[in-house]
C-alpha cells in the first residue's frame, strides 16, 4: 500500500483547504522557477527517466511524446493541450484533481508547457463538469493574481498563459484529434494521422495533447526525483496511479495507489472488499468502458498495469475498475456500453456509424435471449470489422467490450437463447 | 501502362502540386508521381482502381467510408488509400482476402440502410454505390433493418422518425435523404469548391444527416446558390438533377463552353439523342477546373422556352403585326430594304451591332458585313456599354486590351483588389475560387459602395472595405497611389526596368499633390483616410498584389480613368507579369472579350488595329477584295443620335437588346423608332425587337460551332449539340443576309472563319480548331512565338514596350445629387439573373429573383416612409419608374441600388446619357435620383408594357 508521504495527491478529497495558500502549505508551488530552470533538455529527460507513461488510457511515455515536439521553432507557436474531457463511463479520477487538487494541475501545466516551449495551454475540460470548471477557473484566477503564471510565471522569465476551453457534452471530443478541432470551433471529429499534432496539431502548429493527471504529476516528479517514481510498480509499469473504483464493493472511491497492485489489494485495501465477498466477483472492467472485461479467473491474481493486463487481452486504460458481482447481469451491462458508443460515434466513418447502431441491436436480442446463436458470431464479425478500420479509436472502444463479452460468457449468451426457445434454464444460468 | 484509361474519370483526390516525384510499387507495378499523392490517385493514374465512396478527387481527402483501404508492407493495419501520401519504394497491395473481407463487410452495413430499388432509382447506372456493391462482390446482406433511414413506418408500423421526406424545394436538383450514405461530399463540395458553407452534417452517429442549414430549412430558404457542386459531388440518387429524375440517364456527352458570363466555363452537355439531359462541369476546363453556377449548370432551359421565335418575320411598320415567312422571303424583303436605304440615303446610314453572346465567328463576320458589304465602319457591340473603357485603358497603359492573367493566377496571390465588382453574384465561378485562396490566408481589399457578399461571407473577411461614394473612384484610385508614392512603397527596381522613370517621377510628383491624398479625398469618398492607407500599404508591401475590377470601375464618365490609375497601381508596385497579380478585368459577357478581339469597334479592325492604318485596311482588302473605308464608323450612342436626327436609317442587331440594356431608354426607343430597317437577331422578341422591321431567329450555343473567348483571353471551343432549331445557326444567317445582299460568301463550317482571323490576325495566328481539339482551349496570343498561348502577359516586357504612367486627375460627374434628387442610384446583378434576363428569365431562375427590387438603406426608407416590400417611385432627370423596395445597410446611407433584369422594371429609363469621356461607355453606376412611396407600375410603366404587348402580336398564318 501507498504510504502516505509518497503521495502526489494530498488533498484527493477535498478535505483541506483547496485554494492556492492551501496548496502552497502541501508543498505546491515551492520553487517552481528552480524547476523551470533546469531547462528543457534536463526536465524531458526527468520525465523519460521517471517511466510515466501516459494516464489517458493508452499509456504512451510521456517524456518520449514531449521530446517530438521541435527543439527549434519555425515562427510557428507550440501548444500544450490538456485533455480534462474524462467521460470514458467508469472514469472520474481527473475530476478529483480539478475540483480538490487543481494547483498540482496548474502547476504542471506551467512546466510541461516550458519543456515544449509552448507559451499557452488549452485546458479542454468535459462539458458535464460544470462544478469543476469553476473549481479550476477559481485556481487558475488565483494564480494568474498571484503572479505563478502569465507573463514572467513564477517569476522563471518565462510568458505562460493558461485558457480553460468547455466542451459541449461529446464524447468523442476526449480523443485528442476530435479535441482540437473542437477547441477550434469546429465540430468534434477526429482528423487523420498523419500529421501527429506534434508536427500539425491546433491551428496547424505543433501540440501536445495530454491527460490531467500526466500533467499533474509533474511538478512532484521533478521535486522528488525520477527515480522516486520509478520505484513504483514493475519495471515499464511505474509511478503511483489515480484508480477509480466503481460497481459491487463495499465503498466506491478514486484513490492513488502504486501501480502493478494486484486488483485484490486494491478492492479489500481501499474499497472494502467485493460485495458479497471475493468469491462473488463475476467480472471486472479493469481500465474504463472501453477495454475488455476480466472473468473471475483472471481477477485471481490480476495485476493492475499497462503490461498485465495487456497481456490478459484487456488493457488499464484510464485504471477505471468496474467490479460485477454474480447478480450481474453482464450482458446487459455490455449492452449498455454498445448503446453509450452507439449514441457517441461522430459519424465520420462508416463501420462506426453504422457498425455500432448494428451491434447495439444485437446486443438488444442477445439480452432478450431472442436471437439464433449464429447471431454471436455475426456479432463478432461486425466488432472485426469495425476494430481498428476507423479514423480513430471509438471504434476500437466499442468493439472490445463485446469482444470480451463473448470470449468470457458466451455460454451464458447462448443459453439464454436457448432458454428462450426451449423455455427451459441450464444449469450453468441457474446457478 | 495497363490499358486506357478515360480522362475525366475520377482519381480520388486532388492532384498534388509537388514538382519532386516519388516511385513505389502498387500490386507490383511501378508508379512514378509527384509528392504528396495519395496512394489512392497514383494507383488511379495507373490504371488501378481502388473501391471509394467518400473520395472524389474535387475534394480533399476524408477518409469516412473506409472501403478504400489498402496494406502496405512493413506498416502495420490497413491504412486508407485516400488519406494515406505516397513514399518512395513503398509495396502496396489494394486487393486480398484481407481486404476482400473488410470492404465487403462495409457494403454491407452501407446496404443494410439503404432502399434497394435500384432498377427503379433515378441513379440507376449512374451510382457510385451500385457499383462498388458491384466491385466488392456484395452478393448478401446478413442484417436485418430494423432501424432505417429510409423507411417511413418502422417494422411495427409506427412513423419512423428518422425517416426525413425529399426536399423538391430547388427548381433544378431534389434532395432525397432516403439514398443517403453520409459520405460528406456534398458538404465538402460545398465548402471546399464553391465556398457557401450552406450544407451541413447534422447530428452525429447513426443520427448524422445531411442537411441545408437549420432543421427548418429547405434547400431553397438556406444559403444555397444552387451551384450544383453538391449534386456533381454526390454518388448516390440523393442530390440528383431533376432532369435526370424526368428523363433518365444520357448517352452521350460533347464537351462546350457556357454562354453566360466572362469566366468561359467548360461544361459536358450530356444528351440523349437530340434531348439535352444536363450540363455539367467539365473538369479539365482550365477556367472553372470542374465547378459550375446556378445559371450554367441549371439555366438552359430557355433554349426550349415556348418563347422562342424559330420562323423569321417580318413586317412594313412598327405598328402592324408580325408576318412568319420563309428564310428567302426574309432575306429578299431585308436585303431589298436596306439596300433602298443606302440607295436614298448613302453607305454611312446603315450598320451594326456584333453580339457578345455569340461566337468569335459570328461576331467576325457581322463586322466584315458591315465593312465589306455596306462599305462603312459603322459597327459596335455591347462592350460599349461595358467594358470598352478597359479596352482603351489597358491599351494605352500596357499595351495590351485585355486581363493579364490567366484564373489559375488567382491561387498564388496574396493580396486581392477588388473594384467596382460582385464577383459572387456576377462572376461566381472565379469567385469560389478566390474564396478557396482567400481562405487559405489571402488578403482581401474591397473597393465598392455596397457591402457584396464577398465583403463578408462564412470563413471570408475583406481586410479593408472601401465602401466609397458612387461616382469616385479615381479619388480613391489617386488616393491609394499617394499612399504608395509618399510612404516610399512603390518598387523603383521594377519601375526603372519595366516603366520610364521619367514619367514615373511626372506621375509621382502629380499624386503627391495634397489634394490626392487620402485625407483630402476623404470628404469626397466617404472613406475614412486611414482605412485608404491602411489598404495601400497592404497593396504594396502584402506580397503577390492582383487587381480584379468590373463594371462598377468602367461605366461612370471616368471609367477610362480608373482603368489607367489600376494599371498605374501594379505597375508603381511591380505587379505585373507573374503569376498571382496582375490586372484583371472581370468581363460581363461570355465573349465581350472576343467580339472586342473581332474588330466590332467602329475604329478597330480584328486584333485592335486602327482603320487608319493602311497596312491593315490592306490585308483585309485583299482577302475580302473590296475597299475598305479609312473613316471610324458610329458608335451605338451616335448611332442612335443619327437616327434621331434623320441620317441613320438601317441597323442590323445581333443578339443584343440595345433598348433594355442601354442607358436612357427613351432616347434608345426614339432612335429606333426613327429607322426605316431595325433587323433583330435574336432568339426572343426581345425589347428591342418591338422596334423592329426584321426578326431572324438565332440560335443558342448548344446548336452551333464556335469559339468564345473569356475574361483571360481563353479562346474556348464551343460546339454543336443540336441541330438549330431556328434551322441556321448565327453565322449561317449572317452570311444568307450577306449574300442577299450581293456578297457572295461561301463559308461552310465556322472554322474557315476562325482560318480567315488567323490568317488576317496576329494575335491569332496560332489559331485553328485541329489545335483547339487538341489543347481543349488557347490564351491569346497565339503565334508563332507563343504556339501554345500566352496565360500571362508582359512577363518580360510590356507589350507596348515600356509601361506608360498617365496622370488621372479626378473630376466629378456632372450628375450631382441636389435638392430634388439626393439619392444616388448605382445598378447591378443578382446571382440567379443574367443582365437583361432575356435567358434566365425564362427559367426556374425566377424562383430566386422574380422582380427587380430597389435596396435602400433603414435611414432613407424610414425619411420617406417606405416600408420593406412596398412600391416605390424612383425618379431621375432622365425619367422615372416604379419597383418594390427592400431596406438593407448593404448600402450606405444616400446610396440606392437595384438590378436590370426586368424589362417591366426598365431601370435604365432612370438612367442618364452621361458617358465615358474617351469611350463613350454610359454613366450606369451614377445617377442622382429621388425616391418616394408609390401605388404601384408608372404610367409609364404601363404604357411600355401596353406597347410591347402590341408590337409583339404574331399574325395567324394564312
Amino acid at each position: 500500500m501507498l504510504k502516505d508521504q509518497d503521495r502526489i495527491f494530498t488533498n484527493l478529497y477535498g478535505m483541506h483547504d483547496r485554494t492556492l495558500a492551501g496548496a502552497k502549505k502541501r508543498g505546491h508551488w515551492d520553487g517552481t522557477a528552480g524547476l523551470i530552470a533546469l531547462g528543457r533538455d534536463k526536465i524531458i529527460e526527468i520525465m523519460k527517466a521517471s517511466g510515466l507513461r501516459g494516464r489517458g488510457g493508452a499509456g504512451f511515455p510521456t517524456g518520449l511524446k514531449w521530446s517530438f515536439m521541435p527543439k527549434q521553432s519555425d515562427g510557428r507557436p507550440a501548444y500544450l493541450v490538456i485533455n480534462a474531457d474524462e467521460s470514458e463511463p467508469g472514469t472520474c479520477k481527473d475530476r478529483e484533481i480539478m475540483r480538490h487538487d487543481p494547483h498540482t494541475l496548474i502547476e504542471g501545466a506551467l512546466i510541461a508547457s516550458f519543456a515544449m516551449n509552448a507559451n499557452a495551454c488549452y485546458i479542454y475540460i468535459r462539458g458535464e463538469y460544470i462544478r469543476e470548471r469553476e473549481a479550476l477557473q477559481a485556481a487558475i484566477d488565483e494564480c494568474y493574481e498571484d503572479g505563478l503564471i502569465g507573463k514572467n510565471a513564477a517569476k522563471s522569465g518565462f510568458d505562460f498563459d493558461l485558457y480553460l476551453h468547455h466542451g459541449a457534452g461529446a464524447y468523442i471530443c476526449g480523443e485528442e484529434t476530435a479535441l482540437l478541432e473542437s477547441l477550434e470551433g469546429k465540430k468534434g471529429m477526429p482528423r487523420m494521422k498523419p500529421p501527429f499534432p506534434a508536427g500539425s496539431g491546433l491551428y496547424g502548429c505543433p501540440t501536445t495533447v495530454n491527460n490531467v493527471e500526466s500533467i499533474a504529476v509533474v511538478p512532484t516528479i521533478l521535486r522528488r526525483g525520477a527515480e522516486w517514481f520509478a520505484g513504483f510498480g514493475r519495471p515499464n509499469n511505474a509511478g503511483t496511479k489515480l484508480f477509480g473504483i466503481s460497481g459491487h464493493v463495499n465503498n466506491p472511491c478514486v484513490v492513488e495507489e502504486v501501480m502493478s497492485i494486484t486488483l485484490r489489494e486494491l478492492l479489500e485495501t481501499h474499497c472494502g472488499g467485493v460485495r458479497g465477498g471475493w468469491k462473488n466477483i463475476k467480472a471486472v472492467i479493469p481500465g474504463g468502458s472501453s477495454v475488455p472485461m476480466l472473468n473471475a479467473a483472471q481477477c485471481e491474481d490480476a495485476i493492475m498495469d499497462f503490461d498485465w493486463l495487456r497481456e490478459q487481452r484487456s488493457g488499464l486504460g484510464t485504471a477505471a475498475v468496474i467490479v460485477m458481482d454474480q447478480s450481474t447481469d453482464v450482458i446487459k451491462a455490455i449492452w449498455r456500453l454498445s448503446k453509450f458508443y452507439k449514441h457517441e460515434s461522430c459519424g465520420q466513418c462508416t463501420p462506426c456509424r453504422e457498425g455500432t447502431g448494428w451491434m447495439m441491436r444485437v446486443m438488444d436480442r442477445l439480452v432478450k435471449g431472442e436471437a439464433e446463436v449464429e447471431e454471436i458470431d455475426m456479432l463478432l464479425s461486425v466488432t472485426k470489422q469495425v476494430e481498428g478500420h476507423t479514423i480513430c479509436a471509438l471504434g476500437d472502444a466499442a468493439a472490445w467490450p463485446i469482444q470480451g463479452l463473448v470470449r468470457h460468457f458466451r455460454d451464458e449468451i447462448e443459453d439464454r437463447i436457448k432458454a428462450k426457445k426451449t423455455g427451459r434454464i441450464s444449469a450453468i444460468a441457474a446457478e | 501502362m495497363k490499358d486506357f484509361i478515360i480522362p475525366d474519370r475520377d482519381f480520388g483526390t486532388p492532384a498534388a502540386k509537388s514538382k519532386q516525384l516519388v516511385t513505389l510499387t502498387i500490386d507490383g507495378f511501378d508508379v512514378t508521381v509527384p509528392e504528396g499523392t495519395s496512394i489512392m490517385r497514383a494507383a488511379a493514374e495507373a490504371g488501378i482502381s481502388v473501391p471509394k465512396l467518400c473520395a472524389t478527387d474535387s475534394v480533399d481527402a476524408f477518409g469516412s467510408c473506409r472501403l478504400c483501404l489498402v496494406e502496405i508492407e512493413g506498416r502495420n493495419g490497413t491504412p486508407a488509400s485516400c488519406t494515406t501520401p505516397v513514399a518512395p519504394g513503398l509495396k502496396v497491395h489494394t486487393q486480398n482476402a484481407k481486404l476482400k473481407q473488410l470492404r465487403r463487410g462495409v457494403m454491407e452495413l452501407y446496404i443494410s440502410d439503404h432502399p434497394l430499388d435500384c432498377l427503379t432509382c433515378s441513379a440507376n447506372g449512374d451510382c457510385e454505390l451500385q457499383d462498388m456493391a458491384g466491385a466488392v462482390g456484395l452478393r448478401d446482406v446478413r442484417y436485418e433493418a430494423v432501424q432505417t433511414h429510409f423507411k417511413a413506418k418502422d417494422n411495427s408500423g409506427h412513423i419512423n422518425p428518422s425517416y426525413i421526406p425529399r426536399d423538391d424545394s430547388n427548381p433544378y436538383f431534389s434532395y432525397d435523404p432516403q439514398k443517403c450514405i453520409v459520405c460528406s461530399r456534398c458538404v465538402r463540395a460545398c465548402e471546399e469548391v464553391q465556398g457557401t458553407f450552406a450544407l451541413t452534417i447534422e447530428g452525429r452517429g447513426f443520427d448524422s444527416r445531411v442537411s441545408f442549414g437549420a432543421k427548418t430549412d429547405t434547400a431553397l430558404t438556406s444559403d444555397c446558390v444552387s451551384c450544383g457542386a453538391c449534386v456533381a459531388a454526390c454518388p448516390t440518387a440523393t442530390l440528383q438533377e431533376k432532369s435526370i429524375i424526368e428523363i433518365g440517364t444520357p448517352s452521350h456527352s460533347v464537351i462546350t463552353t457556357c454562354a453566360y458570363c466572362g469566366v468561359g466555363c467548360s461544361f459536358k452537355a450530356e444528351m440523349r439523342g437530340d434531348e439535352l439531359v444536363r450540363m455539367t462541369p467539365y473538369k479539365h476546363g482550365k477556367a472553372n477546373r470542374g465547378h459550375s453556377c446556378v445559371k450554367g449548370r441549371f439555366a438552359y432551359g430557355y433554349a426550349s422556352h415556348k418563347d422562342r421565335i424559330l420562323s423569321p418575320m417580318i413586317r412594313d411598320s412598327i405598328n402592324d403585326a408580325w408576318k412568319e415567312v420563309s428564310w428567302d422571303e426574309a432575306m429578299a424583303f431585308t436585303a431589298n430594304r436596306m439596300k433602298g436605304i443606302i440607295d436614298k440615303h448613302g453607305r454611312h446610314s446603315v450598320g451594326v451591332i456584333t453580339s457578345s453572346r455569340c461566337t468569335n465567328e459570328e461576331a467576325y463576320l457581322v463586322q466584315k458585313l458591315t465593312r465589306a458589304v455596306f462599305m462603312n465602319n459603322n459597327t459596335d457591340t455591347c462592350a460599349r456599354v461595358c467594358h470598352s473603357p478597359t479596352g482603351y485603358g489597358l491599351g494605352q497603359t500596357l499595351g495590351t486590351s485585355a486581363g493579364t492573367q490567366d484564373f489559375d493566377s488567382v491561387e498564388q496571390t496574396d493580396v486581392v483588389i477588388i473594384i467596382g465588382a460582385n464577383p459572387t453574384d456576377g462572376h461566381p465561378v472565379f469567385a469560389s475560387r478566390l474564396k478557396k485562396r482567400l481562405r487559405k490566408g489571402a488578403k482581401l481589399i474591397v473597393v465598392d459602395p455596397r457591402r457584396t457578399d464577398i465583403v463578408e461571407s462564412p470563413h471570408i473577411k475583406a481586410q479593408h472595405h472601401l465602401a466609397l461614394t458612387p461616382g469616385t473612384n479615381v479619388a480613391i484610385v489617386t488616393a491609394l497611389a499617394h499612399t504608395i508614392v509618399t510612404e516610399g512603397l512603390f518598387d523603383e527596381a521594377f519601375i526603372r526596368e519595366r516603366c520610364d522613370w521619367d514619367e514615373f517621377q511626372d506621375y509621382a510628383e502629380f499624386v503627391s499633390q495634397p489634394q490626392n491624398s487620402p485625407e483630402a479625398v476623404q470628404l469626397l469618398t466617404g472613406v475614412a483616410a486611414e482605412e485608404v492607407r491602411a489598404a495601400a500599404r497592404l497593396y504594396a508591401l502584402g506580397g503577390n498584389g492582383s487587381i480584379y475590377y468590373g463594371l462598377g470601375v468602367t461605366e461612370h464618365s471616368q471609367g477610362s480613368t480608373t482603368v489607367i490609375g489600376i494599371a498605374n497601381l501594379a505597375m508603381m508596385t511591380g505587379n505585373i507579369g507573374r503569376p498571382g497579380v496582375g490586372v484583371n478585368p472581370l468581363r460581363g459577357q461570355n465573349n465581350v472579350q472576343g467580339s472586342c478581339d473581332m474588330g466590332s469597334f467602329p475604329h478597330e479592325l480584328p486584333g485592335y488595329r486602327h482603320v487608319k492604318g493602311q497596312a491593315v485596311r490592306d490585308i483585309f482588302e485583299k482577302i475580302w477584295g473590296v475597299k475598305i473605308d479609312d473613316e471610324p464608323g458610329l458608335r451605338i450612342p451616335n448611332m442612335l443620335d443619327a437616327a434621331v436626327e434623320g441620317t441613320f436609317k438601317g441597323l442590323y442587331c445581333q443578339g443584343e437588346d440595345i433598348l433594355q440594356s442601354d442607358p436612357d431608354t427613351k432616347h434608345v426607343a426614339a432612335g429606333l423608332a426613327a429607322m426605316d430597317c431595325v433587323i433583330v437577331h435574336d432568339l426572343f422578341l426581345n425589347e428591342t425587337a418591338n422596334y423592329a422591321h426584321v426578326f431572324l431567329p438565332g440560335s443558342t450555343f448548344l446548336e452551333k460551332d464556335g469559339t468564345f473567348t473569356n475574361a483571360e483571353r481563353r479562346i474556348n471551343r464551343v460546339r454543336k449539340v443540336m441541330a438549330p432549331r431556328n434551322g441556321y445557326a448565327d453565322w449561317e444567317v449572317t452570311q444568307l443576309l450577306a449574300n442577299a445582299m450581293g456578297a457572295g460568301w461561301t463559308y461552310t463550317h465556322p472554322s474557315q472563319i476562325m482560318d480567315e482571323i488567323a490568317m488576317t490576325t496576329p494575335s491569332f495566328a496560332g489559331v485553328n480548331y485541329e489545335m483547339l481539339e487538341v489543347k481543349g482551349s488557347v490564351q491569346w496570343p497565339c503565334n508563332e512565338a507563343s504556339p501554345d498561348g500566352t496565360p500571362l502577359m508582359h512577363v518580360d516586357g510590356f507589350v507596348r514596350g515600356k509601361g506608360k504612367f498617365i496622370n488621372t486627375e479626378y473630376v466629378a460627374t456632372d450628375e450631382k445629387t441636389g435638392p430634388r434628387f439626393p439619392l444616388l442610384l448605382t445598378t447591378g446583378r443578382i446571382l440567379s439573373q443574367y443582365n437583361v434576363g432575356a435567358q434566365t428569365r425564362r427559367t426556374s431562375n425566377v424562383v430566386w429573383h422574380d422582380q427587380d427590387v430597389l435596396e435602400i438603406h433603414p435611414h432613407d426608407a424610414d425619411n420617406r416612409g417606405i416600408k420593406e416590400g412596398s412600391w416605390v417611385r424612383l425618379a431621375s432627370r432622365a425619367g422615372e419608374t416604379s419597383l418594390r423596395a427592400t431596406i438593407t445597410d448593404r448600402v450606405n446611407p444616400g446610396v440606392v441600388y437595384t438590378t436590370f433584369h426586368h424589362p417591366d422594371t426598365q431601370a435604365n429609363v432612370i438612367t442618364t446619357d452621361f458617358s465615358d469621356w474617351a469611350t463613350n461607355c454610359p454613366e450606369y453606376k451614377v445617377t442622382a435620383v429621388q425616391v418616394a412611396p408609390s401605388n404601384g407600375p408608372s404610367e409609364w410603366q404601363e404604357g411600355y408594357s401596353a406597347h410591347a404587348a402590341l408590337s409583339r402580336r404574331i399574325a395567324a398564318a394564312e
